[in-house]
């Protein structure tokens, strides 16, 4: 049985109060603009202070109003988060326009059902 | 036999603890603790490290421009690039090259100059493609892709899965029956481009290996001409078990050196830490499960030279190969568990590599052949010849 593909979890609004509540763990998130395109898929890894509470604290503070970000809390953040990019590429013929500008080395290419 | 390295075996051993110590942990230091590369400049500049060291395409023969490095040789060599964090898995960062997949050196000229050499030059990566959804221990019964004959060539049906790096791989080996009625008999081994219609790498497969991923593959009506046939038709089972054999006994060195690694760490925190008014050290709990750590160590690498040896002779070592791998593989597991239990609160965390190699070093009770089948084969020789 396979994991859940995609995140298709409800977007929620990237804001200071709203992510300040979050938990710590690890895990990937993504960053979507107001009109719900998504524009950066990330990572919360182990050298994170507080995991996804500290990155999306960061997103937040260096993002302007109206971005929204749903996210996933797993341990296998690395490869959950390359998985998240190859079915993006796949569905959308290119990367996230904020990881497009600095994109994994030899990211793989995934066709998925 | 003697084991204890020649004068020119440890200095170049030597040479390599140097490199991990120096070069690959302070690295390491910086990068996740799940990382499974280095930033592709510090991998540029280390390559021109290990090319200067002369130990560049470690695993490449030397008839096609490898350094001359034995198998006793490597399984030191490969002892002491595993002791850092990714070491298990991806020794140095592959920073001494790699050779892509021993079958190929057995390709045909045709393919040797469309695969191996692109390979040697790092220009092509290769897959492994042979354990099925419907079994990896028993390859030769469990493989239900099935290639048929069309059209001067082949079409290959069927799915593959737990295959590394296919997703970035230029092409793979894949294994398919070719004879339904001749079980190992009837096994065929394709070369296979990545870009071939109906080759899909349908999903990423997550394990305990948390720093990189397996692939599932789709084979669907996937056409393959004659010229993509490595060796015979009917005699791919061969190949694949010289593969599995061979690979042991490396599989089984790295796992040796995580465990030295492991080891020393619980040594010095024995050393160090007090509770209660006195040194882990001196408690006779601890020193027990070190004075284990020990013997496991010991056990792994005798065995896992003497399967090297017989190997380097040319003589069959199988059996050896088997041993090798299990009680390093076994071994291995307890001896970061156990100085993952030294480390107390401390172990568990990603502060420490011991949690990482705790994950993988699980994998390798099953990677290249379970612990089971490893006894298999070591009883059918001893049933074999009468209990010696």
């Amino acid at each position: 049985m396979a994991l859940r593909l995609r995140l298709d979890k409800p977007w929620r609004p990237l804001t200071a109060e709203v992510v300040d509540r979050l938990p710590g763990q690890l895990g990937v998130y993504q960053i979507a603009d107001a009109k719900g395109t998504i524009v950066f898929i990330g990572q919360a890894g182990a050298r994170s202070t507080f995991g996804l509470r500290s990155e999306l604290q960061r997103e937040a503070s260096q993002r302007a109003s109206g971005h929204q970000f749903r996210m996933e809390v797993n341990q296998q953040y690395r490869t959950r988060w390359l998985e998240l990019l190859m079915v993006h590429q796949a569905d959308h013929g290119s990367l996230p326009t904020d990881n497009a500008k600095n994109p994994p080395p030899a990211l793989g290419r995934l066709s998925p059902n | 036999m003697d084991f204890e390295p020649s004068s020119e075996q440890q200095m170049l051993i030597d040479q390599v603890r140097r490199y991990v110590r120096e070069e690959i942990i302070p690295l390491e230091a910086k990068l996740d603790p799940d990382a499974a590369e280095l930033d592709p400049a510090d991998h540029a500049r280390l390559v021109e490290k290990t090319k200067a060291m002369g130990l560049y395409g470690i695993d490449i023969p030397k008839e096609f421009g490898g350094p001359d490095i034995d198998i006793v040789t490597r399984v030191l060599l490969a002892i002491e690039m595993a002791q850092h964090r990714a070491g298990l898995y991806v020794p140095c960062y592959g920073t001494f090259g790699g050779a892509g997949l021993a079958q190929i050196f057995e390709a045909n000229e045709d393919q040797k100059e469309r695969y191996l050499y692109p390979t040697l030059r790092g220009e092509k990566k290769p897959f492994f493609g042979l354990t099925e959804p419907s079994g990896g221990s028993d390859p030769a019964r469990a493989i239900q892709t099935k290639a048929e004959r069309k059209d001067n060539g082949w079409v290959l049906n069927g799915a593959k899965i737990f295959i590394s790096g296919a997703d970035r791989a230029q092409y793979g080996i894949v294994f398919a029956r070719t004879d339904a009625s001749k079980g190992r008999a009837g096994i065929t081994c394709f070369i296979v481009d990545a870009g071939t219609p109906g080759f899909h790498v349908r999903r990423v497969v997550h394990t305990l290996r948390s720093s990189s991923y397996a692939t599932e593959l789709e084979f669907k009506d996937c056409w393959v001409s004659d010229h993509q046939i490595l060796g015979e038709v009917n005699k791919g089972f061969a190949v694949a078990n010289d593969r599995l054999t061979r690979q042991r006994i490396p599989y089984a060195a790295g796992c040796i050196g995580v465990a030295i690694a492991a080891h020393e760490m619980a040594i010095e925190w024995a050393k160090m830490r007090s509770t209660f008014g006195d040194k882990l050290a001196n408690r006779q709990a601890i020193q027990w499960m070190l004075v284990d750590n020990e013997i496991d160590i010991r056990t792994a690498r005798h065995f896992t030279l003497e399967a090297a040896e017989k190997a380097r002779r040319g003589l069959p070592f199988r059996t050896e190969a088997a041993i090798a791998k299990l009680t390093a593989s076994e071994g291995g597991g307890r001896v970061v568990d156990r100085a993952m239990q030294i480390h107390g609160g401390m172990g568990m965390t990603k502060d420490l590599p011991l949690e990482r190699w705790y994950r993988e070093m699980r994998i390798r009770r099953v990677g290249e052949g379970p612990s089971e089948v490893q006894r298999m084969v070591i009883a059918r020789e001893i049933l074999g010849s009468s209990l010696r």
